[in-house]
């Protein structure tokens, strides 16, 4: 991005292109990445986005995206075209508030450089001359780091509701008026310090906030993009070209290689294979298909290369009803009142009436318009609702930073406060409690000379079945043998030669029930069948929840004996052979019992469910829509992280509720001490400071916390 | 008290010279990608293709 560009001799017209690479994962990654990717003739220059895994690429509009794909897999790294990151508007709401912190912070900092002087003693004419500078910084201060609390205000105001952002802006409001008032008609006491601290603070938790859902998303964003979101058309002379999903119209014709998923609804003209539609339906067996047959968008092709007659697309493909559905489900959910809101609706009221309170019982004691009024600026001041704007998001921030580094990304705050409110767990079966691809169902016929031959025949593949095959013979600590002449024969499997014999990895000749390939080394032919198991501590995970209090079940689009079978094995209840409205009723009816419903699931299927359901998680595997609906989404193999988040959720809605008992024994010293008129300029940020500190420090306690779980 | 007249002008001066630094680093992209800074030191250059 900001890398230094090298002069291009081809042409100065470059186009720049991002790719995710999920795979990048240490310094030498960067570095072979962006040497490997800068030599290749038309790349003008490459840059790696390490902490977004994802690389930008400026080049010659000769060189297509899929060559650039091309080469990044020689140099050893699956990559997807990036796609405008749907979840990217965050940024720009968090570099905003970054901004307002930063001069907040800045003005901060000076005017309490001029306070400290004054609560020393300055004598009448410093005093004043520093309250005008103090005045001069606060007020453009506070006009610009005040923005994000008054425009939010406003816009709660206009909706005749109150949140956090009312009580704040007319503090800070009334504590910069009155202020402005003292140093006009050269008064003792100015509250910009306070102001502009208040702002401080309070623009802090907004930023972390910001971060924590920011960070996370970014997280999912770099999984999101293998379904199928174009397609390759083939052209009339013969070529192809790769399309968006938007673009691709009925009558055109898709080549859609193995592994890929459909971007539109279509009819095979040309080829047989087997389709996974377990996205869509939530079926876990592959069915084959062939010359006629109807497949779907979000289905995913496992077998070979096809030509699919494009019949419907976009807006009239099976998945639209899906998206339809999803829309409505959503809508329950912005009804969730987020806790510190919750508790401002109690706050906000409380201490509004208490300042006005004071400023009456000041005036009936014959105090005086002014002299009623600082003391219920000071009031305002000294109830800040630091623990309710700082506090909140901090805990928060900690609990999301603990989870992410066991594999969970959660999108929001408000996400784990409904997380930790779950009573009940809703589980779709395919690729949730499955991994949703498939892995060899016993390695036991291979000696090790077969293993070590296998695995390198199926690392050069990026067949399904072939990276399912690699990934189990790394597990069990396979090296590859060294094989010549790897050759890949589309549809048909991988050839070499190894010490002298013909080598093989190919598809069985003879239809199989399941999926299953043959490995050839020499004459021997050993045939190894696939299934998709379940995922490795699933057991473990039902038991954890269980001792939580929460109760799984199964909801799958499934076959009902296929879904059955894993229920037996898990010993929860089941129901299978639902479809998306299904699902979706089903938690209708938990809600009605009064129960609140953990959704996990990973297809299209799932989707109107994940969108309806108090709160959802996916696996990294999901689909996108998937993942966008849900509230959080895990990655790995290892189911846990689904009970852990329950877990680090509750500790932390535990760490929130002392918080705010803190805040009220706080505000039950310091409000009486404001409302009888003991409280200064000094004693108000010293309250402050102190307040928050505390606040800040009790949240920091949860990563000690969630660090001794890491070591359990 | 005449050294407050140079004094409090130096302060905000300073003070606003980190905000416009703050300011920059963020719009140059300087935080876009944390990791990858602090990995990037690991890579080993070669000297005649200085790529970065």
């Amino acid at each position: 991005m900001n890398a230094p560009t090298p002069d291009l001799t081809t042409s100065d017209t470059c186009i720049d292109s991002r790719f995710t690479v999920p795979g990048m994962r240490c310094a030498g990654c960067i570095g072979k990445v962006e040497r490997g990717l800068s030599v290749v003739p038309g790349v003008a220059a490459a840059r790696v986005n390490f902490s977004a895994k994802r690389v930008a690429v400026s080049h010659a509009p000769e060189l297509t995206e899929d060559a650039i794909i091309e080469e990044l897999r020689k140099l050893g790294f699956e990559a997807e075209r990036a796609a405008d990151n749907p979840l990217g508007r965050d940024d720009a709401e968090t570099k905003r508030l970054l901004r307002a912190l930063a001069v907040a912070g800045f003005g901060m900092m000076n005017i309490m450089l001029l306070s400290v002087s004054v609560w020393a003693g300055a004598d009448a004419v410093t005093r004043e001359m520093f309250h005008w500078i103090s005045a001069l910084i606060a007020i453009p201060v506070i006009a610009y780091a005040g923005r994000p609390f008054f425009s939010s205000a406003l816009m709660a105001l206009r909706y005749r509701r109150t949140n956090m952002d009312v009580p704040i802006s007319i503090g800070v409001l009334l504590a910069t008026g009155l202020s402005l008032y003292e140093t006009i008609v050269g008064g003792v006491h100015a509250y910009f310090d306070g102001a502009v601290m208040l702002l401080f603070f309070l623009l802090a938790g907004r930023v972390l906030d910001a971060m924590m859902r920011s960070r996370a998303r970014s997280g999912i964003a770099s999984l999101l993009g293998r379904m199928g979101r174009g397609a390759h058309v083939v052209q009339p002379d013969g070529s192809t070209q790769y399309m968006e999903a938007e673009r691709l119209a009925p009558g055109m014709v898709m080549l859609v290689a193995a592994g890929e998923a459909l971007a539109a609804d279509g009819e095979i003209v040309d080829g047989r294979t087997n389709v996974d539609s377990s996205m869509l339906t939530g079926e876990s067996d592959p069915r084959p298909a062939a010359v006629g047959d109807t497949i779907h968008a979000g289905m995913i092709n496992l077998g070979n290369p096809v030509r699919v007659k494009v019949t419907a697309a976009a807006q009239d493909t099976a998945l639209a009803d899906i998206a339809r559905l999803m829309d409505e489900a959503g809508q329950s959910r912005s009804r969730y009142v987020r806790i510190a809101d919750k508790a401002s609706r109690i706050y906000a009221p409380a201490v509004h009436s208490l300042a006005f309170l004071s400023f009456c019982g000041w005036m009936l004691a014959g105090a005086g318009v002014y002299h009623s009024l600082t003391i219920a600026v000071a009031v305002l001041i000294i109830t800040c609702p630091c623990a309710l704007g700082l506090a909140v998001p901090a805990a928060q921030v900690v609990a999301s930073g603990a989870l992410m580094k066991r594999g969970l990304l959660i999108k929001d705050g408000s996400a784990l406060e409904r997380l930790a409110e779950v009573d009940e767990a809703l589980f779709d079966k395919t690729g949730t409690l499955t991994l949703g691809e498939p892995r060899p169902v016993d390695l036991a016929p291979l000696d090790p000379r077969a293993r070590s031959v296998a695995l390198a025949l199926a690392q050069g593949s990026r067949h399904p079945l072939s990276r399912g095959l690699a990934h189990a013979l790394r597990e069990a600590g396979t090296e590859p043998a060294p094989l010549d002449d790897l050759a890949e024969t589309a549809g048909m499997g991988m050839t070499a030669r190894y010490d002298g014999q013909d080598v093989a990895l190919v598809r069985p000749e003879v239809e199989t029930a399941g999926l299953a390939v043959d490995l050839l080394i020499g004459g021997e032919r050993t045939r190894m069948a696939f299934a998709d198991p379940l995922r490795p501590d699933v057991r473990e995970t039902i038991a954890a929840l269980d001792a939580q209090g929460v109760r799984s079940g199964i909801a799958s689009g499934d076959r009902v004996e296929a879904v059955d079978a894993v229920a037996a094995t898990l010993g929860i209840p089941a129901t299978g052979g639902m479809k998306p409205a299904d699902k979706l009723d089903m938690l209708g009816a938990r809600v009605e019992e009064g129960h609140k419903v953990l959704m996990v699931g990973d297809g299209l299927n799932d989707g109107p469910a994940l969108a309806g359901a108090h709160v959802s998680i996916a696996p990294g595997g999901a689909s996108d829509v998937s993942q966008q609906a849900a509230d959080a989404v895990f990655v790995g193999e290892r189911f846990m992280p689904v009970a852990l988040a329950i877990r680090v959720a509750r500790a932390t809605m535990g760490i929130v509720r002392q918080n705010f008992a803190m805040a009220a024994v706080y505000n039950m010293f310091a409000v009486p001490l404001a409302i009888f008129g003991f409280v200064t300029p000094l004693i108000a940020a010293v309250a402050m400071s102190a307040s928050s500190l505390v606040v800040v420090g009790n949240s920091l306690r949860l990563a000690r916390a969630a660090g001794r779980e890491d070591a359990a | 008290m005449s050294i407050l007249g140079f004094l409090i002008p130096l302060a905000l001066l300073m003070g606003l010279v980190g905000l416009g630094a703050f300011f920059w680093a963020m719009k140059s992209g300087q935080f876009e990608d944390l990791d990858g800074a602090a990995n990037r030191i690991l890579i080993e250059e070669e000297d005649e293709e200085d790529q970065r």
